[in-house]
């Protein structure tokens, strides 16, 4: 028996000096191989006494598993060991710059973003969106929105024109969005909500005109729709753009052939060096012009100006898109330069919404 | 439209002050566009007094004056002006001022090696007018250190007002007084003018009128002396941007400012028979208006005529030779109500931008003809008049038309079109202050308009005038109804296809540029456009003359400036109208994009992982199928073919369909021949979208069937095929897929190959396919089958032979 706890503590020993695998596997079929030591000793059994071989064999077994015990636990430290070895060597520079993620240079157009924050908010209040032709007859641009056509106002819109046609008639790039109210008002009962935002064109370039420009116009047509909701609407619609809550406006009364109670819009505003921030202030800025729907326009489009009433305005998208995120050149929203859309727009996930903010 | 402080004064009894006049303009819609106070201006510019004049040591012309300037202090001044002498008073400009007309600041200075300091100043430095021959004598009990600008009364402030195209009664002071008055700031002074009997039947006569001028007032005074008109007129027409001339013209201006009444005064000895108006003839000769320039009457055009010649356009221009001079003694007075129409084409052929075109193609007061000659008649007794001077009585020929407007005015339309409650005795006094007639005073009043308002035709004009002047403060903000509590979603389904494509592009790394609808007419042409319904007749310059039938002309430019400017890696897009004709349906929203250089989805520029690769057809390709499946639409449901319009290279280009004839959308490398007309000398690959070319659903539908998922592996098998070089990879795939359709679910093409140990014109097509095992696993033999079943397939549809491997 002393034997065997000789051998135990040989074993132990080996098996602690082990310094690799090979090493440990060798420890083990020296000891526990068909010839090992311990083996050896299970083969001696079978010509002992049985009284014998009951104590000897129950401790040659102990034997084993405490060595099969010490050899597991040598392992896992070898192997950890070895595992650190490799580790050590695997190392990969975590600097090095990945390749660009195309969601993450692609951009959309301020244009494109601002349309859907003024969507956003016209379709909150009922408001739908509808669109119509940019090529336009004279009729939808002038004649049914109350412009005749010796009326001063055709000269003062700086009309393109396309050569008459075999009747004489002249086709014209909308001057306004307005033509879509006509069309609206014409295949549509009232009640009626829609904005109709796009584009429209003007024969007119300087440092702050473009030959074309985006415009959203809103049109409300009911039995019941006043000057009142006209206010109403604006100051929703401007607290919600600009994220404001105070907003000074001021109406003043002018003149638009197609309203009649006319008037534009001017909203406070401050300077803070060459910043503009909407909202309060001591200077006004012209934004917009409103009023309630011409009588003449609604007997233009079967509406019985006795009957039905509303309002309608319009403003640039262009400009409120320049005042809201501070770009100073409308020239350049159409000038395609990848800087200046890279730096201006909106990466393509950041959708306005009301729930998540407009405002990117 | 300017005017003076002090001249709206002539017309309003008012306290209030020039920014409580401003504010109330702008409001009432007489937007205030500017206010030059002159009194602020010209404050710092004091009365001198002249004590000495000695010549300067070292020049001729220049003097040495000493000037006190208040205060006991005394100033050396060189000056150059002749009439610079002892013992006059002047005004002076002390060292610090900068001088009104020309932005000279004065600073220390020597003239010529003497000392100067300040300056002594002209009418011209003032802004006076354009006197600059020498320096501006001031009365002699000027009081010295005083402001010199009240002295000659021109510390009065302009005001420029912008009149809308349907107030001409306040292109005359006398109307912008009214509305003023109306709104609560003054009291109207009474405007009627004064009438001045005539002595004698004028012998200028006034013939035929046309239909155009249905009346024509004249008068005839003789033996007048014309002369430079009194200086408060000149000093008032200064102030408003005119320059006076004479009295007779300055009477001219006046009034028209005054009343919006436009004159026009002939020298009566230089008209021969008859005056008359009417249309030009083909056989007048051409004349010289009062603007120098030389202008031939034509039919449609209105002229005034006497027997011997034409002698002005209608209401628009007089002519110089029938105008008033210096040396004028009998004259003959014009005045006129032309129909604001033929006014308007006149002056719009002729060109010529006037006063009176400005005011008569308005429409004027109807009935102001025989009031404008007397007051210009009044104007030239003050003015011109002498012991001799002789009046006709006033010849009127036609009769203007009058416009009385009778309108019935139910006062509930007041709260129905404004929500205002205004009060019935306010509603009639605004009315009545602005020289409507009101009768009545129950529910409905009865309102006569003005003669000088042409814009009042209903009851919402009347509406109008009255929350104008009862100020939009009364109006409280309500929000519209809603009319659903939770909004219902507002975009049509293109809307929605538009702003998703937009997003899904984005997505891809792809730069959303707006560009202009018109492009130059041979960028047009290239793209398959350039009718001539399309080319705009006024373009703002031939490079914007004809509406794009592509969005890729602009966005092949716009890669040319890009790359100009050192960007070469491109993706850009935009999604905007193109016009394949000038008819609604013609018009159509297209999503269209470039790649250039190594602006592909897997990386571009250099990278040092590998090379990235240059664009090609496959990325556009990949940019449409994203477009279409992110609009909702199944991009495999698409039929791909090789339909692509000419601006595509035609063998390197294909197109998305839906049956034979709608194509949705072409991909491709865009053809050389337009790249080089572009000035691009390496591979663009472009797409166009033509998003109302995309079919809408009938029904919405909600929900995505049941999921049936099995627990078994699909098995998954490879075949390569040897094929003829020009058989589509497409048909392949489809003839796999067909060979067993309930079995086979998927298949993808892993391979292609024509290199080596490849026969002539042959490649090989390798494809992975998957089998379905729905409820039980298939045996080898029934594997077997099917593949058997896609080899057949194969070698039917394509001609396909395995490839040994």
């Amino acid at each position: 028996m002393a034997d065997l706890a000789e051998l135990e503590q040989k074993l132990a020993d080996q098996i602690a000096a082990a310094d690799g695998l090979n090493a440990l596997e060798n420890i083990r079929i020296n000891a526990l191989g068909k010839k090992g030591e311990i083996s050896l000793l299970l083969k001696t059994l079978g010509k002992m006494q049985p009284d014998e071989r009951k104590t000897f064999g129950a401790a040659v077994n102990q034997l084993k598993a405490r060595v099969n015990q010490i050899l597991a636990m040598r392992k896992t430290v070898l192997e950890d060991a070895e595992l650190d070895r490799r580790l050590a060597t695997e190392t990969m520079d975590v600097t090095l710059p990945v390749q660009a993620d195309p969601a993450n240079q692609g951009r959309l157009h301020p244009l494109s973003q601002v349309w859907e924050e003024v969507v956003a908010i016209f379709a909150d209040m009922g408001f739908a969106v509808a669109d119509g032709p940019h090529i336009e007859t004279d009729f939808y641009n002038f004649t049914a929105l109350n412009i005749p056509p010796e009326h001063p106002a055709r000269q003062e819109h700086d009309t393109f024109y396309f050569a008459p046609d075999e009747n004489g008639d002249r086709k014209v790039l909308r001057t306004q969005t307005s033509n879509v109210q006509i069309r609206t008002m014409q295949n549509q009962e009232p009640p009626i909500r829609i904005i109709a935002p796009g584009r429209t064109y003007r024969n007119d370039s300087d440092l702050t005109h473009t030959p074309q420009f985006h415009q959203v116009e809103a049109l409300v047509i009911d039995k019941t729709t006043t000057l009142a909701h006209l206010k109403g609407t604006l100051e929703e619609f401007f607290k919600a753009f600009f994220e404001i809550d105070n907003l000074k406006m001021r109406f003043r009364a002018s003149h638009f052939p197609f309203t009649e109670v006319s008037y534009e819009v001017d909203i406070g505003y401050t300077r803070k060096g060459n910043q503009i921030i909407i909202g309060d202030g001591d200077e006004w800025l012209e934004i917009l012009g409103s009023g309630m729907v011409h009588p003449n326009v609604l007997r233009n489009c079967d509406l019985d100006p006795n009957v039905y009433q509303g309002f309608a305005f319009g403003m640039g998208i262009d400009r409120i898109a320049m005042l809201k995120y501070g770009i100073p050149d409308l020239r350049a929203f159409f000038d395609a330069d990848l800087r200046w859309i890279d730096h201006y727009g909106f990466a393509p996930f950041d959708i306005p919404s009301l729930t998540g903010g407009l405002s990117r | 439209m300017k005017f003076t402080l002090s001249w709206l004064k002539d017309h309003l009894d008012t306290d209030a002050s020039l920014e409580q006049i401003c504010e109330t303009l702008t409001l009432i819609g007489l937007e205030v566009e500017g206010v030059e106070d002159n009194a602020a201006v010209l404050a710092p510019f004091t009365v001198g007094y002249v004590t000495d004049t000695i010549q300067h040591p070292n020049a001729d012309k220049l003097r040495l004056c000493t000037v006190d300037i208040g205060a006991g202090e005394s100033m050396q001044v060189v000056c150059g002006a002749p009439n610079a002498r002892k013992g006059i008073k002047i005004v002076f400009a002390r060292e610090g001022l900068t001088i009104p007309s020309n932005g000279m600041l004065l600073k220390p200075t020597e003239i010529r090696g003497v000392k100067s300091c300040g300056m002594m100043c002209s009418e011209r430095e003032m802004g006076i007018s354009d006197e600059h021959d020498g320096i501006i004598e001031l009365p002699e009990d000027a009081e010295v250190g005083k402001p010199f600008a009240p002295i000659l009364g021109i510390d009065d402030p302009v005001i420029e007002i912008a009149i809308t195209p349907n107030r001409p009664d306040a292109l005359g002071i006398y109307g912008i007084a009214r509305d003023l008055a109306a709104a609560g700031l003054g009291t109207l002074k009474p405007g009627e003018i004064k009438t001045v009997n005539g002595t004698f039947e004028s012998q200028q006569k006034i013939g035929s009128l046309s239909e155009g001028c249905p009346q024509f007032a004249g008068r005839l005074i003789k033996n007048i002396e014309n002369r430079p008109s009194p200086k408060w007129l000149q000093q008032r027409l200064i102030a408003i941007g005119l320059r006076p001339i004479s009295a007779l013209v300055d009477i001219t201006n006046y009034v028209s400012y005054d009343r919006c009444r436009p004159l026009h005064v002939y020298d009566a000895d230089k008209l021969t028979g008859d005056i008359v108006a009417r249309m030009g003839k083909a056989d007048d000769v051409a004349f010289t208006a009062l603007d120098g320039k030389d202008y031939t009457a034509t039919e449609s055009l209105q002229v005034i005529a006497d027997d011997a010649r034409v002698l002005g356009f209608a209401g628009v221009m007089g002519g110089e030779y029938s105008g008033s001079q210096l040396e004028t003694t009998n004259v003959f007075i014009e005045s006129a109500y032309f129909d604001r129409i033929v006014t308007a084409i006149t002056g719009r052929q002729t060109g010529i931008e006037s006063d009176a075109r400005y005011r008569n193609q308005r429409g004027i007061d109807t009935q102001s003809c025989v009031d404008g000659i007397e007051q210009a008649t009044q104007l030239v007794l003050d003015f011109c008049g002498t012991d001799k001077t002789e009046i006709s009585h006033v010849v009127v020929a036609g009769q203007a038309p009058t416009r009385a407007k009778r309108i019935e005015f139910p006062i509930a339309e007041v709260k129905r079109i404004t929500s205002v409650d205004v009060p019935t005795d306010k509603i009639i006094t605004i009315l009545t202050d602005l020289g409507f007639e009101v009768t009545g005073s129950g529910d409905v009043l009865d309102v006569l308009a003005p003669e000088w308002r042409p814009d009042i035709n209903g009851k919402q004009d009347l509406v109008e005038e009255v929350i104008r002047i009862y100020g939009f403060d009364s109006v409280i903000a309500t929000a519209l109804p809603r009319t659903l509590v939770v909004s219902k979603p507002v975009l049509t389904p293109l809307q929605d296809k538009t702003v998703r494509s937009r997003r899904v592009l984005a997505a891809r790394g792809m730069k959303e540029a707006v560009t202009y609808s018109f492009i130059p007419e041979e960028q047009a042409k290239m793209f398959g456009g350039g009718a001539a319904e399309l080319i705009l007749d006024n373009p703002i310059s031939v490079e914007m003359s004809t509406m794009r039938p592509s969005l890729l002309p602009n966005l092949l430019a716009a890669s040319v400036r890009n790359a100009g400017r050192g960007i070469n890696d491109q993706a850009m897009f935009e999604v905007g109208q193109i016009f394949l004709g000038a008819e609604n349906a013609d018009q159509k929203i297209c999503a269209a994009g470039i790649r250039r250089g190594t602006a592909t989805l897997a990386g571009q520029g250099r990278h040092w992982a590998g090379k990235n690769s240059k664009v090609d057809l496959y990325d556009v390709k990949a940019d449409v199928m994203a477009a279409l499946n992110g609009i909702g639409e199944k991009a495999e449901k698409f039929q791909i073919t090789t339909n692509a319009p000419a601006h595509y290279h035609p063998g390197r280009s294909g197109a998305l369909q839906l049956g034979p004839k709608n194509i949705i959308a072409h991909f491709g490398e865009i053809h050389p021949r337009i790249l080089k007309a572009f000035g691009i000398n390496e591979v663009i690959v472009a797409f166009e979208i033509t998003l109302n070319a995309i079919p809408q659903a009938k029904q919405k539908k909600i929900g995505k069937g049941a999921l049936n998922l099995s627990n078994l592996l699909e098995v998954k098998r490879d075949l390569a095929f040897i094929v003829d070089d020009n058989v589509e990879a497409i048909k392949l795939m489809n003839a796999v897929i067909g060979a067993d359709k309930k079995q086979i679910s998927g298949v993808s093409l892993f391979d292609v190959y024509n290199g080596a140990n490849m026969a002539e014109g042959k490649k090989s097509l390798a494809v992975e396919f998957s089998i379905k095992q729905s409820d039980k696993t298939l045996t080898d033999e029934e594997i077997t089958a099917i593949m058997d079943k896609v080899v057949a397939k194969v070698g039917k549809a394509v001609g396909g032979q395995l490839r040994d491997s």
